[in-house]
């Protein structure tokens, strides 16, 4: 019974966060400047952790786990670099 | 789904109730980003599947992992400090960003900078006093 539950919230919230994610992606393909673009994409590196944590959960394993540190860290990163590039123009002067 | 069937259903129940609560913040989220007009009012929207979306996931798999191991289970706290310390700032450098960008073109949805004044003796106002030293 608690497994049935478990995997029809698992499965609800996978599609519910795969969703935001079209959301997000319609959202960076719009514009209409460059800063929408770059909000969208910093939200879709969240959400696309977020899914590797319930696929994590889903399988039971925990490394998914690593992976979605992974995927945050990078996702800082690129926000900052393309935050610098929108506000100078250049990434490393 | 290994250990998930032994786990009592109220546990169940509160770990599916935890993960659907954080998708549907993420999900509402990507709605506002959508549907809201301009940028400064779309930039507050995915905070929302940023501070607690993710706090709530990251709590209903602390809580399912940890039961069904059967031992405390805490690595996604390292998930939840990091995000919570990085989104203000990449936040504050992309709308700063974009705040310099609107400025340079003169648009007329931020307010510009208003040109430095000169110290007035005849109006010495208190708030725009130039401080000493």
């Amino acid at each position: 019974m608690s497994a049935v539950v478990l995997g029809a919230a698992i499965l609800a919230a996978q599609l519910m966060l795969a969703l935001a994610m079209a959301l997000y992606m319609s959202r960076m393909l719009r514009g209409p400047r460059a800063q929408d673009r770059v909000i969208a994409l910093d939200a879709f590196y969240v959400t696309a952790m977020l899914l590797l944590i319930t696929l994590g959960m889903r399988t039971g394993s925990t490394h998914y786990f690593e992976a979605a540190v992974i995927i945050a860290l990078l996702g800082f990163a690129s926000s900052v670099a393309l935050g610098k590039f929108l506000m100078r123009g250049e990434v490393i002067e | 789904m290994n250990g998930a069937a032994d786990l009592p259903l109220p546990l169940a129940v509160l770990i599916a109730a935890a993960l659907l609560c954080g998708a549907g913040f993420t999900l509402v989220g990507a709605i506002g980003t959508v549907r809201l007009r301009t940028f400064y009012q779309r930039v507050h929207a995915p905070t929302l599947g940023a501070s607690f979306g993710t706090f709530l996931i990251l709590l209903s798999s602390i809580l399912y992992f940890s039961f069904s191991r059967g031992h405390l289970v805490v690595h996604e706290l390292l998930i939840a400090i990091f995000l919570t310390l990085t989104t203000p700032i990449s936040l504050m450098l992309i709308v700063r960003a974009a705040l310099s960008r609107d400025r340079l073109e003169g648009s007329d949805e931020v307010p510009q900078l208003l040109p430095a004044r000169a110290p007035d003796p005849a109006d010495p106002a208190p708030d725009r006093a130039p401080k000493e030293g």
